[in-house]
């Protein structure tokens, strides 16, 4: 034991680090709004912003021009507002994966989730074969295919009624290959060239085409999802103590743990169906939130959750940014950060359990 | 009568298990259950707290059936102090207490100024209080399992189950908790390996071997020599301390009798 570790805590309280990080979410949206390839100066952005909220309209004299107005309000807004969600969806998807499995090396796209999710999501894309699903049937084949895949690696990774880590961690590994080679397969064949290359684009995962329409469903699954967490988060703190002391200590084991299923595929599916897979997310965002406030997940889910809007924001800035005018997917930005995070925490955990 | 087990039977798919185990705790008692390493101890314990679900027989609480009970109404009667005490992120001592407050709380309850001084009593019980706000991690085995133990007194349940509550501690430490656990006054149902322990502390002891319950009693009554002979294969003299009133025993092992 380092004596270095055992010195008291001093964690700032919920209340403070919620407040900073709203006011930096806020500030996010309108320095983010601002930048890409015409950038729009930050003073612009917030009057056009303020300019649409009610009671505000009226006080501003208009200091823009039309072009301003339409790349902020028509094309930038409802980019950032997505990255935020998607952020937020697939940080707190990571906090539940790692409730779920009780490990930090959990995350929708490591396990292969994501790749489960797009490739339900490709077939439905290029073959419509959900479109009887109706407007939905892109985010309810990526729900499913998010859905089979957890189940799927869920259980084959559950020795003797344990969950076994590595093999968690390869059933993963080996699941994300075969969906992605189904995804090949599908893409090989597919009918037409343009959907092709739509289904690439959005593979890489990118926020590029979002639309206001996008939001709704992501936002209310969101909140929905979060709203049931937080609801259940001394349950989640109780399964990291081990299935037989939760159960012990009055949790319903198993009934929570198809829920967090349900729950993680429903905030990956949907998801990935708005932006494709932007991996790491999940894995990144959990383990910083819990540097910062501990693992008690009253305070990890809406402070991950926060974190995880913002990031997925800024790594789209730059990924906007950074050949512009042309524009790198913000997934493989995302895997590019996030890949040596996950070698790191592998080892971090690897050094844990000595 | 705190506690009644009758006849449960549970046997694991590759075999092993208990049969047609018979056993009761009085209230304010303080009972152990010794026997050799996969004896059914462990076995035994775990389906009274539903980590095991058993083939056939009944327990009852209190005069209710303990596995009709939901899990919360059962956490709220019994508390358990098992051998997990892995945690895969990082948590104060303080906040792995207040989980104990958890069977009490319904779905919209938030914590109140009286869980935070049950938590606070809790830890003083175990002298903890001085590091309630540290890492939980960081913590060496005995003060991992004293905080372990001050979590089931959160519960404020009046029945306890312990499941070789002092595994891999220091001598010291393990007196320290079964002194601490005997100071409750609540029921006690528990597993323990060492046999001069279980002489010490326990009012009486059930002896399993190879899943059957082979003896019953005061601790004077069953830690003989033939007993521990037949159940253990290992040859002792006990004799009584006159200060304890206790049995003590002393092992002798073959290649050192003569």
């Amino acid at each position: 034991m380092k004596p270095g570790l055992r010195q008291r805590l001093s964690r700032p309280s919920l209340g403070l680090v919620v407040c900073l990080l709203s006011a930096l979410a806020v500030l996010t949206l309108v320095l983010a709004t601002g930048l890409g390839p015409v950038s729009v100066s930050p003073m612009a952005t917030l009057n056009i912003l303020l300019s649409r909220l009610p009671g505000f309209g009226a006080l501003l004299t208009p200091s823009w021009d039309a072009l301003e107005e339409n790349i902020v309000l028509g094309l930038r807004l409802p980019r950032v507002c997505l990255g935020m969600v998607v952020g937020a969806s697939l940080a707190v998807c990571g906090v539940a994966m790692q409730a779920l499995v009780r490990n930090s090396l959990a995350d929708p796209f490591v396990l292969g989730v994501s790749n489960g999710a797009a490739a339900f999501a490709t077939l439905g894309m290029l073959f419509g074969a959900f479109s009887f699903l109706g407007t939905y049937s892109l985010s309810i084949s990526a729900f499913l295919g998010a859905a089979v895949t957890i189940v799927f690696v869920y259980s084959l990774s559950r020795v003797r009624g344990r969950l076994n880590i590595t093999q968690l961690l390869l059933t993963g590994v080996a699941i994300s290959m075969v969906m992605e080679g189904v995804t090949s397969i599908i893409k090989l064949s597919a009918p037409n060239a343009l959907g092709l290359h739509n289904a690439e684009f959005w593979m890489s995962g990118s926020l590029a085409g979002a639309k206001w329409a996008y939001l709704t469903l992501p936002l209310v699954v969101l909140l929905v999802c979060l709203a049931v967490l937080m609801l259940n988060h001394r349950g989640l703190n109780l399964l990291l103590l081990g299935d037989e002391s939760a159960g012990a200590l009055g949790v319903p084991v198993r009934r929570l743990q198809t829920l967090l299923v349900l729950i993680s595929s429903l905030m990956a599916g949907v998801t990935i169906a708005v932006s494709g897979c932007i991996g790491f997310v999940g894995l990144m965002v959990p383990h910083f939130t819990r540097l910062l406030v501990g693992g008690d997940h009253k305070k990890v889910l809406p402070v991950a959750a926060l974190l995880g809007g913002i990031l997925v924001v800024w790594v789209d800035v730059v990924a906007r940014l950074l050949i512009a005018p042309e524009e790198l997917p913000v997934g493989v930005l995302a895997a590019v950060i996030g890949g040596p995070t996950f070698i790191w925490l592998l080892r971090k955990n690897g050094r844990a359990r000595d | 009568m705190k506690l009644r087990i009758e006849n449960l039977c549970f046997s694991y798919a590759g075999g092993g298990g208990v049969q047609d185990l018979s056993l009761q705790v009085e209230t304010g008692e303080f009972v152990g259950l010794i026997g050799p390493n996969g004896s059914g101890k462990s076995t035994a314990l775990k389906n009274l707290y539903r980590a095991l679900t058993p083939d056939s027989g009944r327990v009852e609480l209190d005069g209710e059936d303990l596995l009709r009970l939901s899990p919360r109404a059962a956490a709220q009667r019994m508390a358990v102090v098992c051998q997990e005490n892995q945690l895969p992120f990082d948590f104060t001592v303080e906040e792995i207490v207040a989980m104990g407050r958890s069977p009490h709380k319904r779905l919209l309850d938030v914590d109140t100024p009286e869980d935070r001084r049950i938590v606070r009593a809790a830890l003083e019980a175990v002298n903890l209080a001085s590091l309630a706000r540290r890492s939980f991690l960081h913590l060496s085995g005995g003060e991992k399992q004293r905080v372990l133990l001050a979590r089931a007194i959160a519960q404020q349940c009046d029945f306890l189950v312990l499941d070789e509550p002092t595994n891999h501690l220091d001598i010291g430490y393990q007196l320290q908790i079964f002194d601490w656990i005997r100071r409750l006054k609540v029921s006690v149902l528990a597993a323990v390996h060492d046999l001069n322990l279980a002489a010490l502390y326990c009012d009486r002891l059930y002896v399993l071997q190879a899943g059957r319950l082979v003896a019953s009693g005061t601790p004077g009554q069953v830690l003989t020599p033939e007993l521990i002979r037949s159940v253990y294969g290992v040859e002792s003299r006990v004799e009584l301390d006159p200060r304890t009133g206790r049995p003590a025993i002393r092992f002798l092992p073959e290649g050192m009798a003569n």
